[in-house]
């Protein structure tokens, strides 16, 4: 008798741990991040936490440091997924066609993604060093001026888009291999009949077969890139002169620096909800081409 | 059958997967109080607190490196058996602050930075005052600790903390380019300043100064500057960084780094300056004595025989550098077994045992040690005058003594940063940081 009741609910048993975790771990520190962003709290033991109503995104919305991290998350987000797609699209052609050693080079290529951000971030931070820096070195020895690279409040971005690139292109040039081996054979057959050139072929047939994956790459790393925390951390800190803040290293600042709980909680919600529409809009468009093409 | 059999397998382990999960977050709460048991301490007169066991959190220092040696020898003497826990600094604070906020009793005793989150722990009601227990035994005298080194770990007229590590900010400069360029050792600011300008000679890699540059670090080493010109952060419940002499103190230190400082050192704090330093590419250099390993030590300097010591330049007001607590040790509030704490930290901070941790280089706050001979062995013979002097006539603070610290940091130190950047109307970048401090200030009084 108990065992059918088991048989028939197997089903949510096996996930029920699952739910739990995500219940637990993910859905609770939402909610619970959403309300706090309606208080005032420094996690004072004496004094409790002051509701202060919408306070906290007004005092946001009017602070000039907020809409300065999110252009700066923009700037860093645009030129980052912009290069990493184009890089990315080109590694992977390059990469799917057969020479030798490919098995090496695939592997080599891809260790720049499983390395610890933080580490590489002082690696990088190292490489950056205006007077002893390897950059430098290798700009001076072609006969070019040095730069300041991350000491620069305009080179700072450019140069940290340089970093994610190195690290995330990878990612990127894996996805779309692996949309590059589902393309069927027989259109290029078809174009190699009609007389067409190896740039008409990438254009008119690689390229438009490609396009769902390139969204689904696209996505994928949109929402990390927004979210791109440990390397500027790890290099800037947001500096110089607030430079290279972006949305998630002010939250950062103003939770764990500044403990303001309160207002860190509620730029998450309004990062949260930033990140989400853009998500949103990502897949609405890919829907969208699908059922155009 | 047998297939229900494994049905039940695979529910139980998932089962014992959730209790699991379940019992983990529980056991988050579990504190490691009072395991003595009445009357099992044959000697309990001479060891009242036989038995009992606190937990002590350090950071990555070196203090806790020379203090855990000499634990089993308290352990002891007292029966009271010491847990000890070590983080890196930052992510000591946010530990603290994690398990503070719960309303943890543990750890008992913990390290802290008095002047950067001090006030906070205070303010949060997580530090036990220990004024009472700091007077209860004349052989631990207490006025044997340096006024300023106290007056770092004091919040609202309550001793909050016992100082183990104190720092002062010293000039730093390089004993071969001062001879060969025929130049004394700077003693004002002014002449600080002319000689940076003659040996700064970038075209053979050689900078005239360097400190730090990042927004953050360096508003604790422009502190001297801004003492010796006669400027504060703040003056009463006012904010004073917009003043003449703070303005002059920021123009001079920012006008340094931008004009004669290496490249970069904008995103500079001390580890890459003192690493600049120590490539033997830079003159002069300002900062905290404590981290002058980095600049002596052959396996890490190019220079480590040239290097000089001074005490900091004088400006209109005199020389004044800061001099303060930089660590210090404090109790949790909600401890479960003070007493035994404060024997711990009574040892920790007595006569003896901080004669040991300075030995091994911990610039400790009681002057009775540094008068000692032995009290100076840790630190090279050229720096010991120069450390006693400048805790003599030090100031107890190097940032502004507020609950928000951090913040107050960034408002103060994009002043030189603007400076640094080329900006050159710096009265009005003061005027709205000024604002800024003001209103943090203004909200401290609120809580």
């Amino acid at each position: 008798m108990q065992y059918s009741w088991f048989n028939r609910n197997l089903k949510w048993i096996y996930t029920l741990p699952a739910v739990c975790f995500v219940l637990i771990m993910m859905l609770f520190p939402i909610i619970y991040t959403f309300r706090i962003s309606f208080y005032e709290w420094s996690m004072s033991a004496t004094s409790p936490p002051v509701w202060v109503g919408l306070d906290n995104y007004i005092a946001l919305l009017k602070d000039e440091r907020f809409w300065h991290a999110t252009g700066s998350t923009f700037l860093f987000t645009i030129m980052a997924l912009a290069l990493e797609i184009a890089l990315g699209v080109a590694i992977a052609l390059l990469l799917s066609r057969e020479f030798k050693g490919k098995n090496i080079v695939k592997t080599v290529f891809l260790l720049p993604m499983v390395a610890t951000p933080v580490a590489m971030g002082l690696v990088w931070m190292l490489i950056y060093e205006p007077t002893i820096g390897a950059a430098n070195m290798m700009l001076k020895s072609m006969g070019l001026q040095p730069l300041l690279w991350l000491a620069s409040p305009n080179q700072v971005i450019p140069s940290l888009v340089i970093v994610d690139v190195w690290q995330w292109t990878p990612m990127i040039a894996l996805i779309i291999m692996a949309g590059l081996a589902t393309i069927p054979t027989d259109p290029y057959e078809a174009a190699d009949v009609d007389g067409a050139s190896a740039w008409t072929k990438f254009v008119s047939i690689t390229l438009p077969l490609l396009r769902p994956t390139i969204i689904v790459a696209a996505m994928l790393r949109l929402i990390d890139v927004l979210k791109t925390f440990d390397i500027i951390y790890a290099t800037t800190q947001g500096g110089p002169n607030f430079a290279s803040e972006t949305l998630n290293l002010y939250g950062y600042v103003l939770g764990f620096q500044y403990f303001k709980l309160g207002m860190a909680s509620s730029l998450l919600v309004l990062f949260f909800a930033l990140v989400m529409g853009l998500t949103l809009f990502m897949i609405w468009m890919r829907k969208r081409l699908e059922g155009a093409s | 059958m047998k297939q229900s059999f494994k049905q039940w397998i695979g529910v139980g382990a998932t089962v014992m997967m959730a209790a699991t999960v379940v019992a983990g977050c529980g056991g988050a709460n579990n504190t490691t109080q009072e395991t003595a048991e009445p009357g099992t301490s044959p000697a309990a007169d001479a060891k009242p607190f036989a038995g009992k066991t606190i937990s002590l959190v350090t950071a990555n220092h070196p203090w806790a490196d020379a203090i855990k040696p000499l634990l089993p020898d308290f352990e002891k003497e007292t029966g009271i058996k010491v847990k000890v826990e070590s983080f890196f600094e930052d992510q000591l604070t946010q530990k603290l602050t994690v398990q503070f906020t719960s309303g943890s009793a543990t750890p008992d005793v913990f390290m802290y930075r008095p002047l950067q989150e001090g006030k906070l722990f205070f303010k949060n009601g997580w530090i036990q005052p220990l004024d009472d227990y700091s007077k209860m035994d004349a052989d631990y005298d207490f006025n044997d600790f340096s006024k300023s080194a106290i007056g770092s770990t004091t919040v609202d007229a309550k001793l909050a903390g016992i100082p183990i590590i104190t720092e002062q900010e010293i000039l730093y400069y390089r004993k071969d380019l001062l001879e060969k360029a025929g130049i004394s050792v700077p003693k004002t600011i002014d002449d600080l300043v002319a000689a940076v300008k003659k040996l700064h000679d970038p075209k053979n890699d050689i900078y005239g100064f360097v400190a730090r540059g990042q927004r953050s670090p360096l508003v604790t080493q422009v502190s001297s500057f801004l003492y010796s010109e006669g400027a504060d952060f703040t003056n009463g419940d006012k904010a004073a960084i917009n003043t003449p002499e703070a303005v002059k103190a920021f123009t001079t230190y920012g006008t340094l780094l931008k004009d004669y400082g290496p490249p970069g050192v904008l995103n500079m704090s001390w580890p890459q300056a003192i690493g600049i330093f120590a490539q033997g590419k830079v003159a002069f250099y300002t900062d905290a004595n404590s981290i002058y390993k980095n600049a002596t030590d052959p396996s890490k300097s190019q220079v480590a025989d040239k290097v000089g010591f001074a005490v900091f330049p004088a400006g209109k007001a005199g020389s004044k550098p800061y001099n303060i607590t930089s660590w210090g040790l404090a109790m949790n509030s909600q401890s479960g077994s003070k007493d035994a704490t404060w024997e711990f930290i009574k040892w920790a901070t007595g006569k003896e045992i901080v004669l040991k941790t300075q030995q091994k280089g911990n610039p400790g706050a009681r002057a009775s040690v540094w008068d000692k001979p032995e009290g100076a062995t840790g630190f090279p013979a050229e720096m010991v005058p120069v450390i006693k002097e400048s805790a003599k006539g030090g100031v107890d603070h190097d940032r502004p003594t507020v609950i928000s610290v951090g913040e107050a940091r960034d408002a103060v130190g994009e002043i030189v940063q603007k400076v640094m950047t080329g900006e050159t109307n710096i009265q009005a970048v003061a005027d709205k940081a000024n604002q800024a401090l003001q209103a943090i200030m203004d909200k401290d009084k609120t809580k």
